[in-house]
């Protein structure tokens, strides 16, 4: 079928010479077959790959204070997101005579290990995480804290992002700038 | 007495019917897999552990590296609703042949007053040109995008038209662009959307995949 006979077709055959052999035309499909589905995993597997998820967002209602609730400090937790990717955070509410101690600040490697000791030693109804965006975070950094969230497997309702206050963003600033601009790592 | 021979028979299988399904099916996959439509707006998501898939008919906030803001309305029998409301209610003055244009353009992402002269042109300018739905805090044209889309859908599902709305950003573009976007919803009380993200694998260890683990339902 799909081999052409190269066998002696210009030779004159004459009454001695044995008539050559006729070639099987079959091809041995195996490595087509190979190839065919070597395609079709790949293709099955490509495709796959990029599906496109949905996450889903639940905004509070501003314009209904008495739903807010307060949040006991011992069970309270402050990240703030910086630019390049940094986090500042710190437990409760910030006093001034402790402030140095209680400001501390990590990376979005490790802010999971944190996360996740908070909760463990926090009784759930007290527990509450607290996030808090600069202007200068990216898209990605807020979404990535509340992928966090999802992942330290954080009831909904005990995360909520909230404003920066001024002191806060100004003690990002002093310890940035205390730093030479780049953030200490922990 | 002579043994009945066994004809010694050749080990070799046709091939040529495993090879026609093999085809066949690529061909079927190559088919039947829907082309990622043509993304003038290219967006890098960020990752999510978030396992829902989301949906191809939406409303999508398009949310741009260099933080500008385009909506695609994805859901056609609602685009002329949505536009004409637009149009009425902003005073833009366009005929019904202009919105009816308006409503074949893949997406909005100019000013108010730079609708009607775009629609004049005779051809469509790069998306990197258009200079986005202006959401800066003194002027932000979004909360009547938002507005006039959820005009279109008032009186029907309104489960519907927040499983529609969905916020596709790319990771780099800042904070404070993406809370526009929020505060736009929120001024017209709309509280639940989405966000497009592109997923992940639960890491190993983490609380989840314990509690993934344990018999939990991974939402």
């Amino acid at each position: 079928m799909a081999e052409l006979d190269t066998s002696g077709g210009g030779h004159k055959k004459g009454p001695g010479v044995k008539k050559s052999k006729k070639q099987s035309t079959r091809v041995d499909l195996t490595p087509m077959v190979d190839l065919g589905f070597l395609l079709v995993t790949f293709f099955v597997f490509t495709t796959t790959m990029s599906q496109a998820t949905a996450m889903k967002m639940n905004e509070p209602n501003d314009k209904k204070p008495d739903l807010q609730k307060d949040v006991k400090e011992s069970g309270s937790m402050t990240l703030l997101l910086s630019k390049d990717n940094n986090i500042y955070y710190y437990y409760g509410n910030l006093k001034p005579e402790t402030i140095s101690e209680q400001f501390k600040s990590t990376s979005f490697d490790k802010v999971r290990e944190i996360i996740t000791e908070k909760k463990l030693k926090t009784p759930i109804d007290d527990l509450m995480y607290i996030i808090k965006a600069s202007p200068e975070s990216t898209f990605k950094n807020s979404i990535d804290i509340l992928d966090e969230m999802s992942i330290s497997d954080v009831p909904p309702g005990h995360y909520a992002e909230v404003k920066m206050t001024k002191e806060e963003q100004q003690l990002i600033d002093l310890t940035e700038a205390a730093s030479g601009g780049t953030p200490p790592s922990k | 007495m002579g043994r009945a021979k066994i004809p010694r028979k050749s080990t070799i299988v046709d091939m040529t019917a495993m090879c026609d399904v093999a085809f066949l099916l690529l061909t079927f996959f190559i088919l039947a897999t829907k082309q990622k439509p043509d993304e003038a707006l290219a967006v890098v998501t960020p990752n999510s552990v978030s396992s829902k898939v989301a949906p191809d008919e939406a409303i999508l906030f398009t949310l741009t590296p260099d933080n500008k803001v385009f909506i695609t309305l994805g859901d056609e029998t609602k685009k002329g609703d949505v536009l004409q409301d637009f149009n009425q209610v902003n005073g833009l003055g366009l005929s019904p042949a202009e919105v009816n244009k308006w409503a074949k353009k893949p997406f909005i992402g100019l000013p108010l007053n730079q609708i009607k002269s775009y629609l004049a042109l005779s051809s469509d300018p790069k998306p990197a040109s258009m200079p986005g739905i202006p959401i800066d805090t003194a002027n932000n044209e979004l909360i009547k995008w938002v507005k006039s889309i959820s005009n279109a859908y008032a009186g029907g599902d309104q489960n519907e038209l927040q499983n529609m709305l969905l916020v596709k950003g790319d990771g780099a573009a800042k904070y404070p662009s993406y809370k526009q976007i929020k505060e736009a919803f929120k001024a017209n009380d709309i509280f639940k959307f989405r966000v497009v993200t592109n997923g992940e694998q639960v890491p190993v260890g983490s609380e989840l995949y314990k509690k993934a683990g344990s018999g939990g339902v991974n939402e």
